[in-house]
């Protein structure tokens, strides 16, 4: 009886075991399958030495360069969108007429989906699409532009599916900034860049890393658009396409596997330095709650 | 305005503008007898939706997918909300661990963990089946609603409880009677998204689907992959299906759950 109340008074009594079918599951489903990759990834599959399939990662170009590639595409794009959600933010942050639809308008990329994005990119802004239609008939440019089938395809279908999510959160961390903040400011005589500059983006800027940490995470394992809008075999091989190739085209998943560690590395070490700079920022009440 | 704000509603604009056309762009293909190169096609018709729906087995592929998305949501409720209950209730050695190794799955994209989590399913026999199709989606869609619940959860008063009980009421009367209806707007909110989210999901789909078990999204790209096989305006109308269905699923959610709240509370744990 006494060591039941101990345990009840530290929070431990039947109420925890309504925590087993979940923990049970996210062992057995995530962590499990997590642990028994890496330690396939130890076990090449023509055998050799113990660390053998990371050896041959960045021993062979073809599969080395897949990170340059990867993050080539996924920097530029994780920053763009998280750059081009701060101004529209901004600008909706209070009560504004029209928010409700712009956020709604700017949200329905969301629903199109890589497939439709693809088709629209290679139909919009192909060859013989409309936009180079365009150009070519106010004389912008003289021969059409090759903006799919290639890097640009990709990171424009990066920033399409990408900016939502960006643009959402920002927002919100933008809403719970105090607006009597900013109104101090004005008081003392703060113009809208200064109180933009020195009020209101110190406290958003922990929210910002936050942000572009969850949409550089995305943009790094792309995949289908990099087959669709992408020129899979050269310059946008993304690093999931090696993974995805080595276990279930060639059938070698403790390579494929020690990829997608290695994948999950680099992801951890560039949110990593992110997050090691944004602990350097203030974060307290007032803040967008980063 | 200042100049500033033009600028920002200009850029905006153009890039809603380029949105539309690439919409358009696809939409009006599905629609068209054959478009090459010209600013318009020459006739419209709607016989690519009848083409795409026979030839894809659209049918058998939204059936597979309303199977899948509604397993997916009922398990997920049900293994999620008992985690989040204890979650949000007690504070226990190790709870910091445990609230780890339900962020991770989410934080992760699918392609990480999906490969090493397909070879254990492959190794089990259960991929390549509508099984492993479901307990795939279930790994990024159970640790979800136990994030979204948790805090939903915290918000209810445990002493409406300890009153239902003070007035004698069971375990199983105060689940049911004072418990569930307070939880029904927060499960149904969790629903949706995880809905939207099964239906959207692409790679963990992709892994772990065979022939009779691949949902819209995962056949919608098959057939784009191997294009040249079917005509590009049937897999336009195809995308267009989709695309429609997901907008209504998005509306329904958005009635539900404010997008920027959603966020918030999602936030709080990162």
């Amino acid at each position: 009886m006494k060591g039941r109340h101990w345990l009840a008074e530290r929070g431990v009594d039947r109420v925890l075991l309504l925590l087993v079918p979940g923990l049970v599951f996210v062992v057995g489903l995530f962590a499990y399958p997590v642990l028994y990759g890496l330690q396939l990834s130890f076990q090449p599959k023509e055998g050799g030495g113990f660390f053998e399939n990371y050896v041959r990662f960045f021993a062979d170009p073809y599969l080395r360069d897949t990170i340059w590639i990867t993050l080539r595409l996924a920097l530029p794009a994780a920053l763009i969108n998280v750059v081009a959600s701060v101004p529209v933010a901004y600008r909706l942050r209070g009560r504004v007429r029209g928010k409700r639809f712009l956020t709604t308008v700017l949200v329905v990329p969301i629903t199109l989906g890589t497939v439709l994005t693809a088709e629209g990119l290679i139909g919009y802004l192909g060859p013989v699409g409309w936009f180079n239609k365009i150009l070519l008939g106010i004389g912008l440019i003289d021969e059409p532009l090759r903006l799919v089938h290639n890097y640009w395809g990709v990171l424009f279908s990066l920033i399409i599916t990408g900016f939502p999510f960006a643009f959402l959160l920002t927002l919100s961390y933008l809403s719970g900034i105090d607006p009597s903040l900013e109104k101090a400011a004005a008081t003392l005589g703060a113009d809208w860049w200064r109180r933009f500059r020195y009020v209101t983006l110190p406290l958003l800027a922990p929210g910002l890393a936050i942000t572009f940490c969850l949409t550089f995470v995305l943009a790094f394992s792309v995949f289908p658009s990099a087959y669709l809008v992408g020129l899979p075999q050269g310059e946008t091989r993304v690093i999931s396409i090696a993974a995805y190739e080595s276990a279930f085209r060639d059938s070698d998943y403790p390579l494929g596997s020690a990829i997608a560690m290695i994948m999950a590395v680099v992801m951890v070490v560039v949110v990593g330095l992110v997050l090691l700079w944004r602990s350097t920022l203030y974060r307290g009440a007032t803040g967008g709650k980063g | 305005m200042r100049p500033g704000a033009w600028l920002v509603w200009g850029l905006v604009g153009f890039f809603l503008v380029n949105l539309l056309g690439l919409v358009l762009a696809v939409v009006v293909n599905s629609l068209s007898v054959e478009w090459f190169g010209t600013w318009w096609p020459n006739g419209l018709t709607t016989a690519w939706y009848a083409t795409a729906w026979r030839e894809m087995n659209l049918l058998e592929v939204l059936a597979v997918t309303v199977q899948v998305s509604v397993a997916v949501v009922v398990a997920s409720v049900a293994i999620g909300v008992p985690t989040a209950y204890a979650l949000a209730r007690r504070n226990f050695p190790g709870k910091r661990l445990v609230t780890l190794l339900f962020l991770l799955p989410i934080m992760l994209p699918p392609m990480t963990y999906g490969i090493p989590l397909a070879t254990v399913l492959y190794k089990f026999d259960l991929a390549g089946g509508i099984v492993g199709v479901i307990v795939a989606n279930l790994v990024p869609s159970v640790p979800f609603v136990v994030l979204t619940m948790t805090p939903f959860i915290e918000q209810i008063d445990p002493r409406i409880e300890a009153a239902a009980r003070m007035c004698g009421a069971r375990t199983l009367s105060v689940f049911t009677r004072v418990l569930a209806p307070l939880l029904v707007p927060g499960i149904l909110a969790a629903s949706i998204l995880v809905l939207v989210r099964t239906v959207g999901m692409f790679e963990l789909t992709f892994l772990t689907a065979g022939p009779g078990s691949q949902t819209l999204v995962v056949s919608l790209y098959e057939a784009m992959f191997s294009a040249g096989i079917r005509a590009q305006q049937a897999v336009d109308a195809m995308a267009v299906i989709y695309t429609g269905s997901m907008l209504v699923l998005l509306v329904i959610a958005l009635r539900f759950v404010n997008p920027t709240q959603l966020v918030t509370r999602l936030k709080e744990p990162a």
